[in-house]
């Protein structure tokens, strides 16, 4: 998504509290991940952690890209389904079952890919809807997914033969490890030379191809490591629940990884994070109420598209605050 | 029994009415989604939630007040229509400086919002809207019986796709409209008031998908669910047809309706998926489109 809304002025010569800041608040969360376990349901945490990385990851491609798929529960649920199958049927270990599905999710990504990135724009979101709605059928139909009734009871096993991953607690920091190293990965990603050019591509399509990249083969690269990353979170979403179902790869998953993401603030690395955990903190906290959750999830949408549409840490990072800080509102 | 193919001619003929019905649909849906996309360049996915809204306010305005179907087939439409204008005019209206996926996005939670309240007041379940009287019955073809509805269905929405086919190319308002979907910026200044004409298209986009949702209420049943299912199939629909050309539109919507029609007759399982399988093959071979001219 291109910024031609993003307007700031030039942040003044970084003032160096930004880094400092970031440091502090990064000990800070990374000590409350490690401790919340006792205070907080450890499979509402879990949650949480597997759908920020989804949107962390889909965020590579819309807000350090530029493209919006609108498909990404196939690659989600697709590496719930691949690791469900492989740790239940397969019997393998979960660490290898992970491996299975993010391979899955990651191949899946490249046919997709290769299709999709063919329109751009508008275009890109609406066929990469319509291909995951076809992914949504296969599973309907498939033999492996037991249809409606999804993968049933998927043994969470032994992580690498020592990990009882059956223990909540252990789970809960094996999940963490995961998304950690997700993350990671993604921070990584984006700051490379490679992650450079992707935001050319975001910013001006037609001038990184001038200036001699093949944008089509950078634009898939970024599609395929975006699938691979949601498959990851997928694959570890069947082992924390245990199932895998058509929820996960329906279009309304894809929309609301979508909402995270702009909750939370496109193209920025920790928004997704933080609109993942609210989004997730307001389904489980509507789950009871009559009123579907579609309904605020509709609206929340719609305020964020009109309102503030840098999601609530790219809106503080662009405030004056934020600004004096020395953030910027990119990347 | 005929055979035609391998398969009893009755069933043949049967799915491809059936295949036509359903054309009939995304060739009004994916025709509004042109207009709208034309000239406002917002991808509207509120489409299908306007397609059910037409559905339940005719619903709601028979049990409700007893007003018949004919009626409502007008009324309905205008009513949706008029929301759409609201809605345009006081929230996507101010999305239109910005990259188009706003648009989407905007649209998407409006779908979203419509038919989470419509399924907190009616449930999911689907309610059955009676066939008008006047088109009650069937008649036997000889080789087909064609229930009368159902012809009417598919005699209604041609005459719609033509009438609107006319009213873009041939009139006065259409030629604003296909300049202003040129350069909006020149017209305006020539003193077409623009802004009014994007009110219109979207309510007349909104309208044409309400007059969709009453033309399917008595076929299929009336429920918060069926915008959704059918506005993604609509949508691979406008991927193959490309959306530069509205009578593109319509042709590609009545050609994959028949295309999935025929898929139930010779490899069911694949009836699901066949126009998401023909969207893909078309993008490897002409990723413009069918009809359509940009990439």
């Amino acid at each position: 998504m291109s910024h031609s809304d993003a307007t700031t002025p030039q942040a003044p010569a970084t003032v160096p509290a930004a880094g400092r800041i970031k440091a502090v608040i990064l000990l800070a969360m990374l000590g409350f991940l490690l401790l919340v376990p006792m205070f907080l349901y450890p499979i509402f945490l879990m949650k949480i952690l597997c759908f920020a990385l989804f949107a962390a990851g889909f965020n590579l491609l819309l807000g350090y890209t530029g493209l919006l798929s609108f498909g990404h529960a196939a690659f989600f649920g697709g590496g719930a389904y691949f690791t469900a199958h492989a740790v239940k049927v397969w019997g393998l270990s979960p660490e290898l079952g992970i491996l299975v599905g993010v391979a899955g999710a990651a191949g899946l990504g490249l046919i997709m890919g290769l299709i999709a990135i063919r329109r751009q724009g508008i275009y890109f979101a609406m066929i990469t809807l319509a291909l995951s709605q076809m992914f949504f059928f296969f599973c309907l139909q498939a033999a492996f997914t037991n249809g409606e009734d999804g993968i049933q009871s998927v043994p969470r096993g032994t992580f690498l033969g020592v990990l009882d991953l059956s223990n909540q607690i252990n789970m809960y920091y094996f999940v963490l490890g995961v998304f950690l190293a997700g993350m990671l990965a993604i921070w990584r990603i984006i700051n490379s030379p490679f992650g450079m050019i992707l935001k050319s591509i975001r910013e001006n399509e037609a001038r990184a191809t001038s200036l001699g990249y093949t944008v089509a083969r950078y634009k898939l690269a970024a599609f395929v490591m975006s699938a691979a990353i949601a498959g990851l979170a997928g694959s570890v979403k069947s082992l924390v629940f245990q199932f895998a179902t058509l929820t996960d790869v329906g279009w309304q998953m894809s929309g609301e990884v979508i909402l995270m993401t702009l909750l939370g603030g496109i193209g920025t690395l920790i928004g997704p994070v933080i609109g993942a955990g609210l989004v997730v903190t307001l389904q489980n906290y509507l789950a009871t109420s009559p009123l579907p959750v579609t309904v605020i999830t509709g609206v929340v949408f719609m305020v964020c598209v009109l309102l503030f549409r840098r999601g609530l840490v790219g809106e503080f990072y662009a405030s004056r605050i934020g600004r004096s800080l020395g953030f910027k509102s990119d990347s | 029994m005929t055979m035609i193919f391998g398969v009893p001619m009755a069933a043949l003929m049967g799915q491809l009415l059936i295949g036509l019905i359903n054309g009939s649909f995304y060739a009004l849906l994916s025709l509004g989604l042109a207009v709208i996309f034309g000239l406002l360049r917002v991808i509207n996915f509120a489409h299908g939630a306007q397609y059910m809204l037409g559905a339940f306010v005719a619903l709601l305005l028979l049990t409700w007040t007893g007003v018949n179907y004919w009626i409502a087939l007008i009324l309905a439409p205008l009513i949706v229509g008029t929301f759409g204008a609201l809605v345009e005019r006081t929230m996507l209206s101010r999305l239109y400086k910005l990259d188009h996926l706003y648009g989407l996005l905007f649209t998407f939670g409006l779908a979203l919002t419509i038919e989470g309240t419509f399924r907190y007041f009616f449930g999911s379940s689907g309610q059955p809207y009676p066939t008008p009287p006047a088109l009650a019955g069937g008649v036997n073809l000889g080789f087909m019986f064609l229930p009368i509805y159902r012809g009417w269905v598919i005699v209604a929405s041609l005459a719609v796709c033509i009438a609107v086919w006319l009213l873009i190319e041939k009139t006065k308002l259409g030629s604003y409209l296909r300049a202003a979907t040129e350069n909006p910026v020149l017209v305006q200044s020539f003193g077409v008031n623009v802004p009014l004409l994007l009110t219109l298209t979207y309510a007349l986009g909104a309208s044409l998908a309400a007059f969709a949702g009453v033309l399917a209420a008595p076929i299929y049943q009336v429920s918060p669910l069926m915008g959704t299912n059918i506005i993604i199939v609509v949508f691979a629909v406008v991927v193959v047809g490309g959306m530069g050309s509205i009578l593109g539109a319509i042709v590609t919507g009545y050609m994959l309706g028949i295309a999935e029609g025929l898929t139930k007759v010779f490899y069911p399982e694949a009836s699901n998926t066949v126009i998401f399988v023909i969207m893909a093959i078309v993008l490897i071979l002409r990723p413009a489109g069918l009809f359509g001219k940009d990439v």
